[in-house]
């Protein structure tokens, strides 16, 4: 059992090599190295790029506040949970004592 | 371990303090000036992905195997971290792709496989919502086979010629942009530490979680 | 013993198929509806946009796919013959084998109507290379079905499993859907180009073996409650 599992993982990873070998072998050269700037751009097409550097910084400060501020609602309803819980059991305790 | 967990987050806070004066100070890149400086949250938090998604298999593998509850929180909580990062890693790079390649976005191999990322793991949340009793073991198997993709995304900038820069870029940066290396990977650390931190967070809820469960069912004996 | 179940597996299946033949039905026209949208959104007076034949391919073989999955695994959770297979002393594994081969027969019959069909509806030259998009349907097939089997299987008594099953099962075959489209374009071009189709079929078999060897080992602890 042990032993079959053993080849089949091998067998497995003995593929990536195989898959990434037929991928390099037959893989057309590249038109062009990496990235090739253009040039004499049209003022039309032309971006701006500071907005665009701030918005990804931005959202990301958003984004992670946001996840963070979930989290912390989420424990609290819990804790607010675990707390009722506690005073029903205290209360019940107390009748049934 | 617990102890450590204020200072983590005193670090993680100065790091990122300091890191926009850091990329503010960065020299620019020849070609493509104001806008690379993306660049380095962007590598940055597709390092906090992979690292999410290796955490997501590997406790995913364990939850099944074993079912151990320990591992069922770390993978639920990696999970929800891989969709927040990969969401800010897809954001980040469109953005960049606007303004240096002139499309918001493009089906090539690498953003194709990272949006199925985000698909593959927001499944993982779907399942354990919607699933019903015993969705956590239909989530590992998601958690398994997404990790598995993971690989193919790295390489397949190198497989195939795409517009998105190949994985050559990185390994020459040291040599060529000294300052943006430095830089990068002070940045792969903060998110890294940042990971660490909210994993920590995260983990928290589902263990107070499963102890309010446990004192659910004690209550109704 | 492993073969032998997975054979008798997959001749249980054959012949509740062969009484009613729901499913090859069911699939099979459900997949031609899909390629009459297809063919209204795509051919405009009588020229088809070009290139469309072979994400359509997929696209139906994908629909159809699913349904197929949801239609089998409906049948055996209605039949409760699900949780007798697990009890029998046969290896788990060997079990979700022989529900492989039946899904990847029910698949295989699909494509026997729809290959014709998408070449004539489409124009598209799909049969100029047959032992090279024989190969890459062969391999789509299986890394389709293989993921799909799996998730079918470990969803069947989830509440909500019919809308669950594409949302979990595409993005994880959408690698596998893709090496086929593009492999299956490269076959339609004129000339048909060979070394692409090809690398992807190399691709194709390493994503075969990695869903393969991923869904053998996870099908045992998936399947215990």
């Amino acid at each position: 059992m042990m032993v079959r599992r053993i080849r089949v993982c091998l067998m497995s990873l003995l593929t990536v090599p195989f898959t990434a070998a037929t991928a390099f072998a037959l893989q057309q050269p590249a038109a062009q190295d990496g990235f090739v700037p253009v040039t004499g751009v049209p003022a039309s097409e032309q971006v701006p790029a500071a907005p665009l550097v701030v918005g990804a910084y931005a959202f990301f400060l958003l984004l992670m506040m946001f996840y963070l501020w979930t989290i912390w609602r989420r424990i609290g309803k819990v804790e607010a949970d675990m707390h009722a819980l506690e005073r029903r059991q205290g209360a019940g305790g107390s009748h049934a004592g | 371990m617990r102890k450590l967990f204020i200072p983590a987050v005193v670090v993680a806070a100065a790091m990122f303090a300091w890191a926009p004066i850091g990329i503010a100070r960065v020299e620019y890149e020849s070609t493509m000036l104001l806008v690379q400086k993306i660049f380095y949250f962007h590598f940055a938090t597709w390092m906090a992905v992979t690292a999410s998604v290796t955490v997501c298999g590997i406790a995913s593998a364990i939850y099944l195997f074993r079912g151990t509850a320990a591992a069922d929180h770390y993978a639920v909580a990696s999970a929800e971290l891989t969709t927040i990062f990969c969401l800010f890693g897809m954001f980040s790079g469109s953005l960049w792709g606007r303004k240096a390649w002139g499309v918001w976005w493009q089906w090539d191999a690498r953003l194709t496989m990272a949006f199925l990322l985000e698909l593959v793991f927001f499944g993982y949340l779907l399942v354990r919502k919607y699933g019903g009793p015993g969705a956590e073991k239909l989530a590992a198997a998601m958690g398994i086979f997404g990790a598995a993709t993971a690989p193919f995304i790295y390489k397949s900038v190198d497989w195939w010629r795409t517009i998105h820069p190949q994985t050559t870029v990185m390994k020459t940066l040291g040599d060529k942009f000294p300052a943006a290396w430095n830089l990068v990977w002070f940045c792969s650390g903060a998110f890294l530490l940042l990971f660490v931190i909210t994993l920590a967070a995260r983990v928290r809820l589902e263990q107070l979680r499963a102890q309010l469960d446990r004192a659910y069912l004690a209550a109704e004996e | 013993m492993f073969l032998k179940v997975a054979v008798l597996v997959l001749k249980k299946d054959l012949a509740i198929e062969a009484k009613s033949r729901e499913i090859l039905y069911t699939t099979v026209f459900f997949a031609i509806s899909c390629l009459l949208i297809f063919s209204v959104a795509f051919v405009k007076e009588g020229v088809p946009a070009e290139d469309a034949a072979s994400g359509i391919l997929w696209i139906a073989l994908a629909f159809s796919g699913t349904i197929a999955l949801g239609r089998t695994f409906e049948r055996e959770r209605y039949g409760e013959t699900l949780r007798a297979l697990l009890m029998a002393p046969a290896s788990r594994p060997a079990i979700y084998v022989g529900k492989l081969l039946g899904m990847i027969l029910s698949m295989l019959s699909t494509q026997v109507v729809l290959l014709p069909l998408v070449a004539f509806l489409f124009r598209a030259p799909l049969f100029a290379r047959p032992l090279l998009l024989a190969a890459l349907l062969g391999l789509g097939t299986l890394g389709f079905a293989s993921v799909g089997t799996l998730f079918a299987a470990m969803l069947v008594r989830t509440r909500s499993r019919d809308a669950l099953l594409p949302i979990l099962l595409y993005p994880i075959t959408v690698p596998v859907i893709i090496a086929g489209v593009r492999g299956t374009s490269a076959l339609v071009q004129a000339p048909p180009d060979e070394a692409i189709a090809t690398l992807w079929i190399g691709l194709l078999t390493g994503f075969d073996v990695v869903f393969v060897t991923l869904a053998l080992w996870t099908f045992e602890p998936l399947m215990t409650e």
